[in-house]
């Protein structure tokens, strides 16, 4: 019977799917997508089902289950932010982190991308997004010592601004939110350049020598023309910025000091030195929530100002 | 509405001379198509025109006002491109109130001029939608209706129809020639098809390599060809090669043909031009036609039939011949058959530069 349905199947969507025509046993088209799709979802499962699966149970219990208290079912982690109130300081210093961050790497990459894909040609523009995209490629922890050695008192700034004018005050502003932004826009910066680069390289020349064509001067392209087509491109970079930066603990840990308590560092805290998993895991997913809900409240309303 | 004068307009990239030497007037109100072959420099002219490009040397003047270091902002133009150049993120009426935007004109005085512009080019009702919800010919409507709007000084159009299809672009043609002659606007047309400029131009101007080789109305560009290369480039010719002698030009062959144009004096090498459907083509014992007083025998080697039209390659004494003929004879002539051609001295033009 189950031989009968597969051979009444039409062939067509056999071949199309992959199967070998000719052989002899011809496989249900079910069962052909089932298997070429196992390995996606095996993966998956693999890599973000499972972890966040079981991050998500701990977030539900009393004590890390790898101890010897007993464990039984909670919601308490969940009510971190009203248990512990300083937990919304810590928040709103994350928040300002983030939006600064993105902020700065919203206007600093866009007129770098901007620059790379109108001033310049060929092998220089190649060469110059390379050096661009190099913070990538370097290990962060170095990256973020080496800022250390710049921003602290007496450090490189000093002694670059001491070379100039010997009775300067220190520059140096270690330890402070500043030196956390600084640090993570230097991280995060490359995802907003090569987004708004791509965004950029689309947009035609003669775009913009209409525009001109028609009176606008070079303030007027770039506002009323080029900022708008690059929106995606600013959108999809600060949407990559924003949600590591509200969870980064290595920057505000290393370049705040004292100050760098922000969420990242609380939740990193709790899974290496409290030991208290369940915590950290509720903090993540409280995150998480709110991330996606700003998230879906902007992208409803971008998509109705854009089908104006 | 103003005249265009460019006046010894130089411009090189690195060592390529792009343009030598161009001067021309452009008169008010007039429609001029410059035309030429890819890489003659074109589009080069229409952009020191427009303020893209800074020439080296020479002078661009819209109207009184010398515009050669003025900025394109400032020069009150309207521009036409091959790629549209709509802007994709409004829509069309919002493309179109753009430049009346930049002049000052806003709210419901802006909004009169875009409609009235739409509707001059037929999408009045299309205003809300985007640019990339209409097709080619209504996107390069929007571009014309956004140019025109804000009453320029000059249209400049480079190459606006050859994006579209074979039948578009005819249509756009008579709806471009209609929408030039009510706004009066002062037209420069860049265009690599000769039919096209033979259509719609006031006056054509035949660029080779970075020189304006001729310049003039349509039909004298077409009937008159001064270089070889304007005649080969508005259609086929047959080129006569000869030496004057007493009056006429006597080809190697012995033939002797005459022209009503002015010649050398005898003893110089000239080069004539007969377009192929100036020359009648009929069998040896025809009666010779009155005024035609250019007559050769030869032999019909190819015949090549096209329906309304047919093309007879003729060898005359090694001389070779193109000819078009109307499809009118019940028999059109067959390949051997020998026959006589004649034409009048009136189609028989000496070009200037050497053979
Ligand atoms: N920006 C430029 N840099 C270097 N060469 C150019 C530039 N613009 C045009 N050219 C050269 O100038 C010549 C004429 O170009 P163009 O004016 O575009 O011709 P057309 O429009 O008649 O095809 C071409 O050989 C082209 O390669
Ligand atoms: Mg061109």
């Amino acid at each position: 019977m189950p031989a009968d349905a597969a051979s009444r199947t039409p062939p067509t969507p056999d071949r199309a799917l992959g199967a070998v025509p000719s052989a002899g046993l011809r496989l249900p088209s079910w069962l052909v997508t089932l298997t070429m799709l196992l390995p996606t979802y095996a993966w998956l499962t693999l890599a973000i089902l499972l972890p966040l699966g079981a991050m998500l149970s701990f977030s539900f219990m009393t004590a890390t289950p790898l101890g010897k208290k007993e464990v039984a079912f909670t919601f308490k982690h969940y009510r971190a932010f009203i248990d512990q109130p300083y937990l919304i300081g810590v928040a709103w210093t994350s928040l300002l982190i983030g939006l600064w961050t993105t902020f700065l790497c919203a206007v600093v990459g866009f007129f770098t991308a901007l620059a790379l894909a109108r001033a310049t040609a060929g092998r220089l523009r190649e060469t110059l997004l390379i050096l661009v995209i190099l913070p990538f490629w370097t290990n962060g922890l170095v990256r973020v010592f080496s800022w250390t050695m710049v921003i602290r008192e007496g450090g490189f700034l000093d002694l670059l601004a001491r070379s100039v004018w010997p009775d300067a005050p220190s520059l140096g502003f270690l330890y402070s939110l500043p030196a956390i932004i600084l640090g993570l826009v230097h991280g995060y910066l490359p995802y907003m350049v090569l987004t708004c680069y791509i965004a950029l390289v689309t947009i035609d020349d003669s775009i913009l020598e209409a525009a001109e064509s028609l009176g606008a001067r070079k303030w007027t392209v770039l506002w009323r023309i080029i900022v708008p087509m690059a929106a995606p491109g600013l959108i999809s970079g600060s949407v990559l910025i924003f949600v590591p930066v509200i969870g980064a603990f290595m920057e505000p840990r290393i370049l705040g000091g004292p100050r760098g308590v922000t969420l990242g560092t609380v939740i990193e805290e709790q899974f290496t030195q409290a030991f208290n998993w369940p915590l950290g895991a509720a903090l993540s997913f409280t995150i998480l929530a709110l991330v996606l809900g700003i998230f879906a409240t902007f992208s409803g309303v971008l998509r109705r100002s854009s089908s104006l | 509405m103003t005249a265009v004068d460019v006046t010894a307009i130089a411009k090189s990239y690195g060592k390529v001379q792009v343009l030598s030497d161009i001067t021309t007037h452009f008169p008010e109100g007039s429609f001029t198509s410059l035309l030429g072959p890819s890489g003659s420099g074109k589009t080069t002219l229409l952009r020191i025109i427009a303020g893209f490009v800074i020439p080296d040397t020479g002078r661009v003047t819209i109207g009184e006002r010398d515009v050669t270091r003025v900025p394109v902002w400032a020069r009150n133009i309207g521009m036409v491109f091959q790629s549209y150049a709509l802007f994709p993120h409004m829509s069309v009426a919002d493309n179109v109130a753009f430049g009346l935007a930049q002049r000052g004109v806003k709210g419901e005085p802006a909004r009169r001029e875009v409609q009235r512009a739409l509707e001059m080019v037929h999408l009045g009702g299309f205003g809300t939608r985007k640019p990339k919800q209409l097709s080619g010919g209504q996107q390069q409507r929007v571009a014309l209706a956004r140019a025109i709007v804000t009453r320029p000084s000059v249209l400049l159009l480079d190459e606006p129809l050859s994006a579209l299809d074979r039948r578009l672009r005819q249509e756009m043609q008579v709806e471009l020639l209609r929408i030039q002659r009510e706004s009066g606007l002062t037209t420069i047309f860049v265009t690599h098809d000769q039919e096209e400029a033979l259509t719609l131009s006031d006056k054509v101007a035949i660029l080779d390599r970075g020189r304006i080789v001729q310049i003039g109305a349509p039909a004298e560009v077409y009937e008159r060809p001064r270089t070889r290369f304007a005649a080969e480039f508005l259609g086929d010719t047959n080129f006569l090669t000869g030496t004057v002698a007493e009056g006429r030009v006597s080809l190697p062959n012995g033939m002797r043909i005459a022209t009503a144009s002015p010649l050398p004096t005898s003893g110089a090498p000239v080069t004539l031009a007969v377009r192929p459907e100036k020359i009648t083509v009929a069998a040896r014992d025809a009666a010779p036609q009155d005024g035609l007083t250019n007559r050769v025998e030869g032999t019909i080697i190819a015949s090549l039939y096209s329906g309304t039209a047919l093309t007879y390659e003729v060898d005359a004494a090694g001389q070779r011949f193109k000819i078009f003929a109307q499809n009118r004879d019940a028999q059109p002539l067959a390949r051997g058959a020998a026959v006589t051609l004649s034409w009048s001295p009136d189609h028989t033009v000496p070009i200037e530069d050497a053979p």
